[in-house]
């Protein structure tokens, strides 16, 4: 394999272009993505925080520009590898994306289905601990999507994506629509579970409070590139949108309550 | 990644060192190697009553699979029972070793399962959903009707625009499909009529059998089964969808009545379309029959109409036109009922729709009996 260690990048991605018609949204975009992390990106609206996420993770085929997963470059690979990589991350929808015909259980049965021959035990073993790990009580196992809160669907989309124990992790606004609480507690979860499994986070978020919280990095969306640092970096960062959106209200009040929990 | 490579690098061993019996594993405890070590780890059995250490030292790699299997198997020994010690886990093995076991009792993954008992809840439930739905839709049919009254009394409070657009809609938007269904309808009926009718030297007959049956029910049919299918469903999805985005209620948190606005329009529109086309559905019918009779038959233009003149009176016409707008009343009405009825999600607008069409169908062939049961009463 051709992970060079866990000092390189577990995500490169080099000069993406990504254009609708004539409409550039990003040009020339360069990040790269730790091992191990939690790396938030934030932008605007339009800014192609969605995009980029649904490029990375191959829905999209990028106007320009290479993309290098686990030190494989995707554009390289046939469909085999591509089939084999994609087994090495799990994706959380915004809606929780969970397939509505099929009770919470069902959906993590899914990829164990697809990817893997295990026994029917230990396969329910695992999709029990799947449902515990996320915090779901162990009946919810049983139920079928529309009979979940927002929080609930959520994790189980979590528990489906962390099914096969992949190394990365992509999280598409996972606070968006829960209370401030049950935020908390999902920023937390992701903590949690990042520590244990040593998981790679990528999340797209809104919310201060986990960028706050939980982020170790933050790529902002601003010119059609991205600018990565710190909370305390971009706060100190001069451009206009970073500064508005950092040092606005919310996000002072985002920081400061995080510099209280952390004291 | 390489499957075998990765399996020679997992695996766990019995040993024994001072006294204590040691399961050492090492390697990569991952998903891609869980079928292989389970029966492994299942081969281990320490000497009796001795105590246990379960040795992580060499473990490279632990996902949530691997640790299930290190946690089943000290379960496993402390349950014989052994004294049971784990080391050599770093910080992150021990985190992960300590989620794996279990904080509530184990429940099924599956909902318990009774196929008869299931099918009879599922027979008693339609049952009951049946019988509400038909009380709903009478009730519902009352408030349509109110509505129905109250534009009457004050026109003013009407839509045009919005009559207009659904009238377009409706009627105008359907005249070519309806047009070409009718007169194929024609040209079939008309060659399937000559067909037997010649058994008996009859064929003439052909335009009697043509004109009854077209004038009096297969246009009408024909027309209301399409509306039904064209603009029943439409109605059904459009309001649906407003539903979903909570337009409907935004409506009348504003005061705006959605019955007045939204059922109005679409009902008084197919009302009117409904007549029109049932009448240009009939025209194009008997111009598709007369074609045919023509080619099959050798029944000249001059000859079918004088025919035709002979067989029907224009009591024959009213008959099948007087039911338009009592059908499409009963379309419009059901097709803006199953739209209000959509509640939450996107998924229940598309079985509703279904639902609409199916019912509106239902409903005209049912009402098509009754007219036909009330005609003989009458002696039309």
């Amino acid at each position: 394999m051709a992970d060079a260690g866990p000092r390189s990048p577990i995500i490169r991605l080099k000069g993406i272009v990504t254009r609708f018609g004539s409409n550039v949204i990003h040009d020339g975009l360069d990040l790269d993505i730790r091992r191990g992390e939690i790396l938030a990106v934030v932008g605007g609206s339009g800014t192609g925080k969605s995009v980029l996420l649904r490029t990375i993770i191959g829905l999209r085929q990028p106007d320009g520009g290479t993309i290098e997963i686990l030190g494989q470059d995707t554009a390289r690979l046939d469909d085999r590898g591509r089939a084999a990589l994609r087994r090495r991350w799990g994706v959380l929808f915004q809606g929780g994306a969970l397939f509505s015909s099929l009770t919470v259980a069902q959906n993590i049965r899914v990829p164990f289905k697809e990817h893997t021959k295990l026994p029917a035990k230990l396969a329910g073993d695992l999709i029990r601990i799947k449902i515990q790990i996320v915090g779901l009580p162990a009946e919810a196992g049983a139920k079928f999507p529309s009979e979940l809160s927002g929080g609930m669907v959520k994790r189980a989309g979590l528990a489906r994506a962390l099914a096969l124990d992949p190394e990365i992790l992509f999280l598409d606004e996972p606070t968006a629509g829960l209370d401030p609480i049950a935020a908390s507690a999902f920023d937390q979860l992701i903590r949690d579970l990042q520590r244990s499994l040593g998981l790679t986070v990528v999340m797209i978020t809104h919310d201060l409070d986990t960028l706050a919280a939980i982020a170790d990095r933050i790529a902002v969306l601003v010119d059609r590139r991205v600018k990565v640092g710190t909370m305390d970096e971009l706060l100190a960062d001069p451009h206009p949108w970073i500064h508005d959106y950092f040092a606005g209200p919310r996000g002072r009040a985002a920081a400061r309550a995080h510099d209280v929990e952390a004291r | 990644m390489d499957e075998d490579a990765s399996r020679a690098r997992a695996w766990c061993r019995a040993a024994r060192a001072e006294g204590i019996w040691v399961a050492e594993l090492g390697g990569r405890w991952i998903l891609a190697n869980v079928v292989e070590l389970e029966h492994d780890v299942a081969a281990l059995a320490p000497d009796a009553g001795a105590a246990v250490r379960i040795d992580l030292g060499g473990v490279e790699a632990l996902d949530t699979a691997g640790a299930w299997l290190i946690y089943r198997l000290a379960r496993r020994l402390a349950n014989v029972p052994h004294k049971v010690e784990i080391s050599g886990a770093t910080d992150a093995q021990t985190a992960l070793l300590e989620r794996m076991a279990p904080k509530e009792g184990r429940r099924p993954l599956m909902r318990p399962y009774n196929p008869l008992r299931d099918m009879l809840e599922r027979v008693g439930e339609v049952t009951i959903n049946v019988l509400s739905r038909a009380r709903d839709l009478v009730s519902f049919f009352g408030l349509t009707a109110i509505v129905f009254v109250r534009a009457a009394l004050r026109p003013r409070r009407l839509r045009f625009v919005s009559l207009l657009s659904h009238l377009e809609r409706v009627g105008l938007n359907a005249l070519p499909i309806v047009g070409l269904l009718s007169f194929l309808i024609g040209v079939v009926l008309a060659y399937q009529g000559a067909d037997q009718l010649r058994q008996f030297g009859a064929e003439i007959y052909t335009v009697n059998l043509l004109g009854v049956s077209v004038l009096r029910e297969i246009g009408i049919l024909m027309t209301a089964i399409l509306v039904a299918g064209r603009s029943g469903s439409a109605f059904t999805a459009e309001i649906g969808m407003m539903k979903v985005n909570e337009e409907v209620a935004a409506m009348q948190t504003i005061g705006v009545d959605p019955m007045e606005v939204l059922v109005l329009p679409r009902v008084l529109a197919t009302v009117i379309a409904l007549p029109l086309l049932c009448f240009y559905a009939n025209m194009m019918a008997l111009l598709g029959g007369a074609i045919m009779s023509y080619f099959a038959l050798g029944i000249g233009v001059e000859q079918f109409l004088v025919r035709l003149k002979d067989a029907i009176t224009v009591s024959t016409l009213w008959v099948g036109m007087v039911k338009a707008p009592f059908f499409a009343f009963l379309i419009g009405m059901v097709g803006c009922y199953e739209g209000l009825k959509v509640e939450g999600s996107a998924e229940s607008v598309g079985r509703l729709t279904t639902k609409a069409v199916v019912e509106a169908i239902f409903l005209v062939i049912v009402a098509d009996a009754g007219f036909s049961i009330l005609f003989s009463y009458l002696g039309i």
